[in-house]
This record gives structure tokens, sequence and C-alpha cells, in this order.
């Protein structure tokens, strides 16, 4: 223990290597964060904890810390079913050229009210 | 639709270096460099080039350790603060800097380096963290010093890091930014209190900044024809502006804020040069922020061993808890059978 001095020495030794430590890595969650009622929850950011209950507690003290959030969900990232990375093109490509989804495309109708 | 892992983990591959790339590694390069090009965003499991990955996984892994190492020189000043509600301002201001230790460890994370790794590394003394956390905190004006220059110029440095090429650092950044200013101005208040109060406090304050000045100059790294890494990071759009542009802005913003507290900076060869429209500064003293990178700094070895300890004391927790965990999950299994 090197005590409350702030002022510090400048003991040159090196560390004795750490004992490796008997565990697992804590599991990494997801944690998705409501902002206020009648907004979904948008996904905040991760971290690890042990457990279900302990995520929450520290989803809440990592990415509440300023009343960012009224619910808070955690998900493990190993349940998390993501897209294709390498398949983006192909996988998003339906909607290509298909402007007529939009309401933009339909400009015959430029200056009718309340339409 | 595939069944990936987890979100945010790298995928598998891209790990060739000499050898002729194969048709995906190809594509994965091309859309880097497009996306580069249009200035537009990397994510974790993009192809990226190796070296961008290890630029990024040492630089968000440093950063994440300074703001971890960063809690101890504040730290050591909350039993000592002097009054309660100071006492509550450092205490959200040290919860922050571990927090901000945290986004960064999850966005190094997605890039494929484990959280425990970082966390050895660091306790190894493998890792790097900001030169600055090695200076001593000596008066309760350092708390002042600390938050209005060093806070300050993390705030210059990280604002441009929020546009960061790559998504999880960028995100990140955004998040810290919005904490940091706080942080800045708490310090701010700290001197100004002080520089109005007794002769001896005005003294203590100034005596803050006469020390803490030329370090937090330094958090911007080595000048510009003596870093080398700087170049390439700019054209990955991971670094926006070069250290000494960054500086130079530092300083400008010093310069007026100073005059506010009625103290002074310890340099009398600040000046705006109208024809690189730079402001200037007296030179620095690069051979000290070597000696300190290279750990021979006041509070290297106090501020490694002070971290190794809090994590070695904190290892029974972190066992117990996985053993809690694990007995729950087992109680529950039983229950369902």
């Amino acid at each position: 223990m090197t005590g409350g001095s702030t002022t510090g020495d400048d003991g040159s030794t090196a560390p004795a290597p750490l004992a490796p430590e008997k565990r697992q890595p804590w599991p990494l969650w997801e944690v998705f964060v409501r902002s206020s009622r009648g907004l979904s929850h948008v996904h905040a950011g991760s971290l690890h904890a042990p457990d279900a209950e302990m995520a929450v507690r520290n989803a809440r003290d990592l990415y509440t810390r300023r009343n960012e959030g009224v619910s808070l969900w955690v998900v493990p990232a190993s349940s998390i079913i993501t897209s294709d990375p390498d398949a983006k093109g192909q996988f998003f490509e339906s909607p290509q050229g298909k402007d007529y989804r939009h309401a933009t495309y339909y400009t015959k109708s430029d200056g009718v009210k309340h339409l | 639709m595939a069944t990936a892992p987890a979100v945010d983990q790298m995928p598998s591959g891209n790990r060739s270096e000499a050898r002729t790339e194969t048709e995906d590694e190809r594509a994965g390069r091309e859309q880097f460099e497009r996306l580069i090009s249009e200035d537009s965003r990397i994510e974790p499991r993009d192809w990226m080039p190796e070296a961008y990955r290890k630029t990024l996984a040492r630089q968000i892994s440093q950063h994440a350790h300074s703001e971890i190492i960063g809690m101890q020189p504040e730290a050591n000043w909350i039993s000592r603060a002097p009054s309660l509600k100071r006492k509550a301002i450092l205490m959200a201001k040290v919860q922050d800097e571990a927090g901000h230790g945290l986004y960064l460890y999850s966005a190094a994370e997605t890039l494929g380096t484990p959280r425990d790794k970082m966390t050895e590394d660091l306790i190894a003394g493998k890792a790097r963290y900001s030169s600055i956390f090695n200076y001593p905190a000596v008066t309760w004006a350092d708390m002042g010093a600390i938050g209005w220059l060093v806070d300050g110029a993390a705030i210059a440095n990280q604002v441009p890091l929020c546009r960061a090429s790559y998504g999880p650092y960028g995100r990140a950044m955004v998040r810290i930014c919005k904490e940091e200013s706080f942080h800045q101005r708490q310090g701010f208040e700290i001197l100004l209190e002080l520089a109005n109060g007794t002769p001896a406090q005005k003294e203590m304050a100034q005596d803050a900044v006469n020390r803490w000045y030329a370090p937090s100059l330094m958090m911007f790294g080595p000048p510009d024809d003596d870093s080398p890494n700087s170049k390439q990071s700019m054209a990955w759009n991971i670094k926006r502006f070069s250290n000494d542009e960054l500086r130079s802005r530092f300083v400008g913003m010093m310069v007026e804020q100073v005059k506010v507290l009625g103290l002074t900076l310890p340099d009398d060869e600040i000046r705006f040069n109208e024809d690189t429209q730079q402001w200037e500064h007296a030179p620095l003293d690069w051979n000290e922020f070597k000696e300190v990178l290279a750990g021979r700094g006041p509070c290297n070895a106090q501020r490694m061993e002070r971290r190794r300890e809090a994590h070695e004391d904190g290892a029974w927790v972190r066992e117990a808890a996985a053993a809690y965990a694990d007995k729950r999950a087992a109680t529950a299994q039983q229950k369902a059978a």
C-alpha cells in the first residue's frame, strides 16, 4: 500500500508476474435504454457481468448516471442474431430501384394542398 | 441469415499480410477504401486492414487505461475535499472516469481484444496510458487545475474523435464528450473561487496552474515533425487534426480563460501568429515527456502499484459473483427439470 500521499515515489521495482485468476471471463451483455415513455429502447453500449441481475445493475450505473433512462434491457450478446455482414449487397438489394415506395416519387401532385 | 455469435464481434479471417489476397479480401479492401474516401464509418464486422485494427486497438485501449488510471490523482482528494458539495462533485467526476474507461474498453473489445487481456496488459506494465497521470496532485487547487487544464486538453483532443472513422470509437467519444464538459467547468470553478479567496489561496491556485500548464500541453502528443503515426491516422480519418494544430487551438482558449480567473499562464512567449493563424507558445521539454512515458515520471510506480492492488483486492468479489451466478443458474435448471 502506497498510503494516501499523492506525491509518490519512483521505486523502479518491476512488479512480480500476476498469478492467473481462476475464472471464466464474464459474458458480454448489450444494453438498451428507453430514454422516456413513448420511445423505443435504443442500443446504448455493452458491458460484462456475471449474470442478468448484475448486468441490469451495472447498466444502470454505467448508462444512466444522468437520468438518461426510464427502462433498461440487457441482452446476452451471444443471443443476438445478425444479418450476414458479407452478404450486405444482396441481402439489402430488394428496395433498390423501388422509389415508388416513397411519397417523393409522386411529383405530378406537387402544389395540391393537404396531399 | 447467418447466426453470428455477437453483434459487434470481429469476423475471423482477414489476418493475412504477405500472401496474395483472396477475392473476398479484395472486395473487403475496396469497400473499406470507398467508405474511408466517402468519410463514412467502419463497423466491427467490416473488413479492415490489419494495421487499422491494430492502431485502433492500441489507441482505444490506451485511452481506456488513461481514464482508469486518471481516477487516482482525484480519488486521493475525495476524503479531503473542502466541503460536502465539492466532495459530491469530485465523486461524480471520478465515477464518470470509470464509466468512460468502460465505454472505451467495450469499443476496443469490438476489435477482437478480450477485456481481461487489456486489464492484464495494463497491470503487467505492457500497456501505456496518458503520461499526465504520472504527475502528483499535491494541493486542493490541483483538482481545479486538473479539471480546467487536463480535462480541457482532453476535450480539445476528444471532440474531433467523435467523428473518428471507427463507429464504436466515435460513439463512445460522443457519450464521453457530453459528460466531460462538467469536468472542465467544475475545475474552472474551483480555481475561480481560490483565485478570489485569500492571498494564500490565490497563490495555491497559481502554483497549480504553473505546474499543470506544460504537462497539459504535452497531452496533445509530440510535435508534428516527430509524430510518425499521425499521418496514417489522419489518412484513415481516425485523427482529424494534427497534434500541433490542436495544441495551438487549446493555448488560444486558455489564454483568454485565464484572464477570467485573474491568474496567469507560466509562459511569456504566447502570441498569435498572424501569418500561420496559429497560437504559439514557449518550447516544451520533450525530454521530460519521454522520460515520463518511459516510466520514470514522479508517480508511475505508485499509479501502477495502486491499480494492481485494486485488481488483486477485487479478485474475491469477481470470483464470488461468478460462483453466485453459477449457483443460481444451477438452481433455475433444477426447478425447470
